[in-house]
């Protein structure tokens, strides 16, 4: 995996994108740094930042393959940065500088990178996650398709159609749904009629509900699951508890102070910072030295 | 042949040759073979490659998508091209945007077969025509089937272009006779350049260009336009060239401009309902290239703006007939 060395010198850390600690404060502190670039007016267009949840893609990451298909949605730096490593072209996507992943052109919620890819449009992903699921099932025995989708997003008809045919056709799809609880500014509770497990359970796709927030908890739970999808078990729900600390996107939280403080809780963030002290500042400063670096660059070129 | 047979052939022929190559739809499997007999015998001779799927429109377009972007290949059939419109979000936003949205070509070879059209009062919600729904997608090509093509050649050169194309098949050409040989009959001729078919008196013989009028329409409407073309050919001596594109979008403009050499007066016609036509987009294009030369604006011929109703009598009146392309071409050539 190529780094950006960073322009003000500052060496980059391999270790930090290699490590569970390190990556998690990584993406913690990239997404800070996306708020504060568009609060700075640095930033055009939108974004979604995954403050709370980073711990999924961090325990996810080492579980998956080149050879997996992964489909991620709007909230997918996260996944990105753990599945891709490549802040420095993820940045520059978002702020439509040389060397970004797909030339500005998606920017952030529009990224493909071999077998990583995320679209804007809820629910869309999954047939066609689908369709590289019976490719991988036919000539790649033993990959599989992951599908990143929110709660929210089991409103959409596609996420049934696509159920459907994968547990017909016994495929290798592996469902990720991070349930924070809210979809945009609505409550789960408000969309969602039953469960997710019951809607999984009616396609006869076997589901796996866990709330851990520990990275190495999560993936232990998390590797039998893929394993059963690698050997041919046919489609899986995994469904993570989480908790949404930011905005929907920027600026647009209206929940109630009370209830950010009871998300604020469940932070792995605090905790871990006061553990090693050290390595957050160097997260901390390794994402100040690709955000400086990055936005020196020149706007990235695309023609139509 | 019929051109469902040879529809189906070219389908056996695509299947053969790559192995790559799936086809999925609603009741295509033998010995159903599809609602209207389309895939017959393909899904025995290709088990593996042929999948019957869930009444799931939305659903199978996105897994073409997911084949394609796996690197296979793709052809879904949709079983009353009405019901592309459950396939919208994956056909516009997801396949045809990932060719280029990502910032560099990312090949997308799918094909989305519509059983399209009226005449056989399935009424209003089983007998559209919604080219002109999908006109203008960036990265999505619009095809139309015809008596004339080489299906074979069709499907090879939609795939070939890695992006999703959508072929428009009118239903009403399923049980008609496949035109062979450059022969129409006594009168008219036809011959292909490019993407176009031509057809008209001195088509492979003398000039086609020296014609009075010309007609540009889409396969579907060949019957009918060769039937207006006869009826004024012979009771006023007027001759008409007509021009079936098979690629409907984008619309090759200069292409047809060259075709039509120094006539001065020209119709299209579809079978949509009217505004916002496919029609308007052709009508631009030639206004722009040909504007000195023609002696007034294309006129549009189309369904009415109306559903399309069950009834014989109500939808023959709704709907297009060789006697409404007559009169256009009348009324545009003597102005
Ligand atoms: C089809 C579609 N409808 C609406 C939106 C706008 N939108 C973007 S994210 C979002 C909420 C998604 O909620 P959820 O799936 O729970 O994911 P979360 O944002 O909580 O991570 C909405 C409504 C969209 N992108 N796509």
């Amino acid at each position: 995996m190529t780094l950006s060395v960073s322009a003000s010198g500052h060496a980059v850390r391999e270790d930090l994108l290699t490590d569970d600690a390190g990556l998690l404060l990584v993406i913690r502190h990239f997404e800070s740094k996306l708020l504060d670039l568009f609060d700075r007016g640095l930033l055009n267009g939108t974004t979604h930042t995954c403050l709370g949840q980073e711990h999924v893609p961090v325990a996810l990451a080492p579980l998956l393959t080149e050879a997996d298909f992964v489909f991620s949605n709007h909230r997918g730096h996260g996944h990105y940065l753990a599945l891709r490593r490549d802040p420095a072209g993820l940045l520059a996507e978002i702020t439509g500088r040389e060397g970004a992943v797909c030339g500005g052109v998606g920017g952030s919620q529009h990224l493909l990178n071999g077998r990583y890819l995320s679209t804007g449009v809820q629910g869309q992903s999954l047939p066609v996650a689908v369709g590289t699921a019976l490719h991988l099932a036919r000539s790649e025995p033993g990959a599989v398709a992951v599908a990143f989708v929110g709660d929210g997003t089991w409103g959409e008809g596609s996420v049934y159609e696509a159920l459907n045919m994968a547990c017909l056709w016994r495929l290798p799809l592996l469902v990720v749904t991070e349930n924070n609880g809210i979809a945009q500014s609505t409550p789960t509770s408000m969309e969602l009629a039953g469960t997710i497990a019951g809607r999984a359970a009616a396609f006869g796709a076997a589901h796996h509900l866990t709330g851990t927030a520990d990275v190495a908890g999560l993936r232990a739970e998390a590797a039998p699951l893929l394993a059963a999808v690698r050997a041919g078990a046919g489609p899986h729900v995994l469904e993570v508890d989480v908790h949404r600390l930011g905005p929907h996107s920027k600026g647009d939280d209206t929940r109630p102070a009370e209830e950010l403080r009871r998300a604020a809780e469940h932070d792995w963030y605090a905790p871990l910072a006061a553990a090693r002290p050290d390595l957050d500042e160097r997260a901390r400063r390794f994402v100040d030295d690709i955000a400086e670096e990055v936005l020196s660059r020149p706007l990235s070129g695309w023609r139509p | 042949m019929r051109v469902a047979e040879s529809v189906n052939a070219a389908l056996h022929d695509a299947l053969g040759d790559d192995p790559a190559l799936y086809l999925l739809g609603e009741d295509v499997l033998d010995p159903y073979g599809g609602a209207f007999k389309v895939t017959r015998g393909l899904s025995t001779r290709f088990p593996g490659q042929v999948l019957t799927t869930p009444l799931s429109e939305s659903g199978i377009v996105g897994v073409a998508a997911g084949l394609a972007l796996a690197g296979d290949r793709a052809i879904v059939e949709i079983m009353f091209s009405d019901f592309v419109t459950l396939a919208f979000d994956q056909i516009v936003n997801f396949a045809a945007k990932s060719v280029s949205m990502y910032g560099r070509p990312v090949p997308m070879p799918m094909v989305v077969r519509c059983p399209t059209g009226g005449g056989r009062g399935y009424g209003p919600t089983h007998s559209q025509s919604l080219q002109k729904h999908l006109v203008g997608v960036p990265g999505l090509a619009l095809y139309e089937m015809s008596p004339f093509d080489d299906h074979r050649d069709l499907f090879a050169t939609m795939l070939g272009r890695e992006e999703p194309c959508v072929l428009f098949e009118d239903k009403i050409l399923y049980t008609r006779q496949m035109f062979t040989g450059g022969t129409i009959d006594g009168l008219f001729r036809y011959d292909r350049v490019g993407e176009i078919t031509r057809v008209g008196v001195g088509v492979g013989v003398g000039d086609p260009t020296g014609c009075d009028v010309a007609l540009i329409a889409p396969g579907g409407m060949v019957h009918r336009a060769l039937a207006a073309m006869r009826s004024l050919l012979l009771e006023q001596e007027i001759s008409c060239l007509l021009l079936v594109p098979r690629r409907l979008y984008p619309f090759d403009g200069d292409a047809v401009r060259d075709l039509l050499g120094g006539v001065r007066a020209v119709v299209v016609a579809e079978d949509g309902s009217g505004g916002g036509t496919w029609g308007a987009e052709v009508a631009h294009q030639l206004h722009q290239r040909m504007w000195g030369q023609l002696r007034r604006p294309v006129t549009l011929v189309h369904a009415a703006d109306s559903v399309v109703p069950s009834a014989a009598h109500l939808e023959h009146a709704v709907l297009v007939q060789d006697t409404d392309l007559r009169q256009a071409l009348e009324e545009t050539f003597l102005g």
